[in-house]
């Protein structure tokens, strides 16, 4: 009888020491063998501490660092994306000349919408700048502007005819390059105040745009430690330091601005330097100290994309105030764009409402009739047994496999047009059918059999238990599933690959057959663009998808928590 | 009151379904991810000028988008195909199978592929022999026997001593992409052409030929970065070791960053890849139906968009999104048959 309570088989439980003190029998060698236990464990315990401390610590170091990945790849995400949300803007004195826009006078719509808007804007944009008068330079000059600047002027005029013939200020769209470079993105810029007095000397046998600036104090410091930088890097032949040297354009560039004018250093020596005006001065007077200033442009001309020259008008535009940020709702109004600063995500996410309103309007009813059905009046047999294993089984295949079958089934054969909601919410509703009937299953499953039998003992039919008192105790646990499975299918491409919307679509789409692209998509295309304001672009895109699955995730805790009933 | 939704959503759901049966009034554009960028920058063009809707335009891959726009004539096919590489004659028979006949070709210009690296280094200076014995599965024996082993270059001064002593690792584009197909064509059977002994394979045994030509290694010294190309960019900067291989439009916009390497001693420019003395280029086109012009509007005068000069000329918008134009008497042939919609045979 006692035989079970052997010192072997007590010491393996561990618990003998803390049971209850059925301390009857008398047997010596049972007493023993407690002693032998309670050593066993007093032997053990720091063990088995140490073993929990340890497990507590992998955890906590497991959370950490989950956490840390998280947050570094939050911080990479909204350090790039923050800055989509503004956009760059010139203001320009536009004059909605007549004479451009209906020269005939008859104010009518298809000729208003058909004038030279461009000829508008680069026309002001060059009386900006009257100095500005070479062919290339005011290519240059007028790549400033965005190709959505024109269009800008369009809509003013055909919004308000009444303007025509009037000048007017405007904000018009600057450029992606531009804007990339007021975002500082495009070269660092130091500028420095002069500190000695300067003096403007016209180069002898110089051309007219020529000039020298002579300083008092030893403002050219700077210019001749990066040439020093640069001979040292063994790029170019060692001369004596301190010589006059020339700077070429693989080395940072500097600016000197006075007097309202810039020049362009081309060759300094620590007290003077010569270059050219790119911009001309106002008067030819000495500066005083803290007059005028020094700037670098951290990175060397010739790897940036816009020009010294294009730098300096733009610096020129930004001291007289007529170059800013602003927020950027265009992102937020347009739809997809090839140029950075007229891309916006709006056609993305009417496409991704449009997919997924149908999804869920597909997926939820046939997920929880399916469901009901296997759950409360299926027979079980082998067939439903079957089913059972390939619902599970779905719910693991990978997404591409249903955008396949999409392709095969709904549009080679059943002829719906590609590319639009319609077929990209039934692919979707393939995949999200598996987790909703899963859910609503254990949602089924967890409403107590007292609720089935009182209905039925109150006379309620099957049909009736289950539509009136099962169903409406299971819905909160089914709409989780269902919102679990929308988030995933709101940040699914894959599928969507082989059914035609990762396309390019301007149009912002308007009902169910139109075609259209999803926010995912959208993202993906915009990461694959070489531009560089495609970058702050995608990761906003991102931004937007996280704050929208953030929202679909806490509704589903939120209902959880308010219509959950525990038995 | 249920019910009433639920018949309002029926009838919502059937009034769109009815929508579907009319005509598509939109151009639908498949095709090759290479000039999806050129062809998006022109539908765009062309949908602002608000007389049709802006064209669709789907990046499935250049054979992909040829398998579909060969699936037939009718609104449920694409209308237009972008290829970076020619029509295949097997492809052009498929689509005559599908009662696909009239085909306009037009020829838009070229896309250069870049071998570059990090600024941070210097400027590398390869031949497409060096390239080739740098990245090929099998290289001939370095005894200068007439064998092939499996490539034993760890560095590129193995391969070839003037060049730098650092690891050869290079980060390219995964087979599917046609940028590696144009590379492994235009590079690498460019520079195994150059030994002797695998040139005279072409005649004997041309499969070989190829499979030694255009095997690339897979002991790691070739890494596969994915399509995307500006994930390339930011690995190069990264790693100012790695080499990566990509557009010459990527390059264009990351000259803050990356620097080209010369080929057989040409830089990658503008210039020298429209007047073709830059090796590793290709030729980008894309493929009317013929079939749908006066079907779904807008076709002749997407194509007059495409050809203008304001478009693909040396000046047009179409260079600053990075396409190289065609010499300008090319490019006038090239429009004047392209707006004639003059059919092409068979390649």
């Amino acid at each position: 009888m006692n035989k079970p309570f052997t010192p072997s088989s007590a010491s393996n439980t561990g618990l003998s020491s803390t049971g209850p003190g059925g301390d009857t029998g008398p047997d010596k060698s049972e007493r023993a063998g407690r002693r032998a236990t309670i050593d066993i464990v007093n032997a053990s315990l720091g063990r088995r501490y140490r073993a929990e401390r340890r497990f507590r610590f992998i955890g906590m170091s497991a959370v950490v660092i989950g956490l840390a990945f998280v947050a570094i790849l939050f911080a990479d995400i909204i350090g790039k994306g923050y800055s989509a949300f503004q956009q760059t803007y010139i203001r320009l004195t536009v004059d909605f000349a007549a004479e451009v826009i209906d020269p005939e006078g008859t104010r009518d719509r298809a000729v208003l919408s058909d004038a030279n808007y461009l000829k508008l804007a680069r026309d002001a944009l060059a009386a900006r700048f009257p100095e500005v008068t070479q062919r290339a330079d005011k290519q240059a000059l007028f790549g400033l502007l965005s190709p959505g600047a024109p269009q800008q002027l369009r809509e003013m005029v055909m919004a308000d005819p009444g303007i025509i013939g009037t000048t007017r200020e405007v904000w018009v769209l600057a450029d992606d390059d531009a804007d990339m470079f007021m975002k500082g993105r495009s070269t660092p810029i130091d500028i420095q105040r002069g500190a000695g007095l300067a003096s403007l000397i016209p180069v002898e046998g110089g051309a007219d745009d020529q000039i020298q600036v002579l300083s008092t104090a030893n403002d050219f410091s700077d210019i001749m430690s990066d040439l020093d930088d640069f001979r040292t890097e063994d790029r170019v032949d060692a001369t004596s330091p301190g010589a006059q040297e020339e700077l070429t354009p693989e080395m940072p560039s500097h600016l000197v601005a006075i007097n309202g004018g810039l020049v362009k250093v081309q060759q300094a020596t620590s007290a003077a330097v010569i270059g050219t005006l790119i911009k001309p001065l106002a008067t030819a007077t000495d500066a005083q100290p803290g007059q005028w200033a020094t700037m670098r442009f951290g990175t060397p001309e010739n790897d940036r994309r816009l020009k010294d020259p294009v730098v300096a008008w733009i610096y020129d535009l930004g001291e007289a105030g007529d170059i800013e940020k602003r927020f950027n709702s265009l992102f937020f109004t347009q739809g997809a764009s090839r140029e950075p600063e007229l891309a916006g995500i709006a056609g993305a996410l009417m496409g991704s409402f449009y997919t997924l309103v149908l999804t869920l309007l597909l997926s939820f009813p046939v997920g929880v009739g399916a469901a009901l059905y296997l759950e409360e009046f299926a027979p079980r047999n082998w067939l439903t047994d079957l089913i059972e294993v390939n619902i599970n089984n779905l719910a693991a295949v990978p997404s591409i496999i249903f955008g396949l079958l999409g392709l095969a089934v709904f549009i080679n054969f059943f002829g719906i047009p590609r590319s639009t909601p319609l077929v990209g919410a039934l692919v979707l509703t393939f995949m999200t059918l598996p987790t909703i009937i899963i859910a609503s299953r254990s949602a089924l499953q967890s409403v107590p059999p007292s609720i089935r039998e009182a209905a039925l003992g109150v006379g309620a039919s099957p049909l009736q238990t289950q539509f009136h008192h099962v169903l409406p105790l299971a819905i909160p646990g089914m709409l989780t599933g269902a919102i679990l499975g929308m988030a995933r299918a709101l940040g699914e491409t894959a599928p969507l690959l082989m059914i035609g919307m990762v396309a390019f679509i301007v149009d912002t789409p308007t009902g169910f057959l139109s075609p259209s692209t999803v926010l995912p998509v959208q993202i993906y295309l915009w990461a694959d663009s070489p531009e560089v304001g495609f970058v702050e672009r995608t990761s906003a895109a991102i931004l937007v998808l996280l704050a929208f699955l953030a929202v679909m995730n806490l509704a589903a805790v939120l209902l959880r928590r308010k219509f959950e009933r525990r038995w | 009151m249920k019910k009433t939704l639920i018949a309002a959503a029926v009838t919502a759901l059937s009034v769109s379904f009815a929508t579907q049966a009319q005509a598509r009034d939109y151009i639908a554009v498949v095709g090759s991810s290479t000039v999806f960028p050129f062809s998006t920058a022109v539908a765009e063009n062309f949908g602002r000028k608000g007389t049709f809707k802006t064209p669709k335009v789907e990046s499935t891959g250049t054979g992909g988008g040829i398998k579909l726009f060969c699936a037939g004539v009718g609104v449920d096919n694409p209308d237009i195909a972008n290829a970076s590489r020619r029509m295949k004659a097997s492809e052009f028979e498929q689509c005559a199978e599908k009662g696909v006949k009239d085909i306009v070709e037009v020829k838009i210009g070229f896309d250069g592929i870049a071998i570059a690296s990090s600024k941070k280094t210097k400027a590398m200076d390869l031949s497409l022999k060096d390239l080739f014995l740098a990245l090929a599965k099998d290289v001939p024996n370095p005894d200068g026997s007439s064998t092939l082993v499996a490539n034993p270059y760890k560095t590129w001064k193995d391969v070839n001593p003037a060049l730098p002593d650092t690891k050869i690792e290079v980060l390219g584009p995964p087979p599917t992409s046609g940028t590696r197909d144009a590379f492994a064509e235009l590079a690498m059977e460019g520079g195994c052409k150059q030994i002797d002994f695998i040139k005279a394979m072409e005649k004997e045994d041309k499969k070989k030929f190829q499979a030694v030509c255009m095997g690339v290694r897979e002991d790691g010294a070739y890494i596969e970065a994915g399509e995307n190309d500006n994930l390339i960019v930011q690995k190069l900067q990264a790693n100012p070791k790695a080499v990566g291989i990509f557009g010459f439009s990527f390059l264009e916009q990351n000259q803050e960053k990356v620097q080209g390497a010369k080929i057989d001693g040409v830089a990658p420019t503008f210039k020298t890849i429209s007047d073709g003395k830059y090796p590793v280029s290709r030729s980008l086109y894309f493929y009317v139906k013929k079939a749908h012009v006066g079907t779904i509007p807008g076709i002749p005068e997407f194509v007059t968009e495409f050809t203008s000069e304001a478009a693909w000329g040396p000046e047009g918008y179409l260079a600053d999104k990075g396409l190289i134009p065609l010499p300008d008497q090319e490019r006038k042939e090239v429009a004047k048959a392209a707006r004639a919609m003059t059919p092409m045979t068979k390649p």
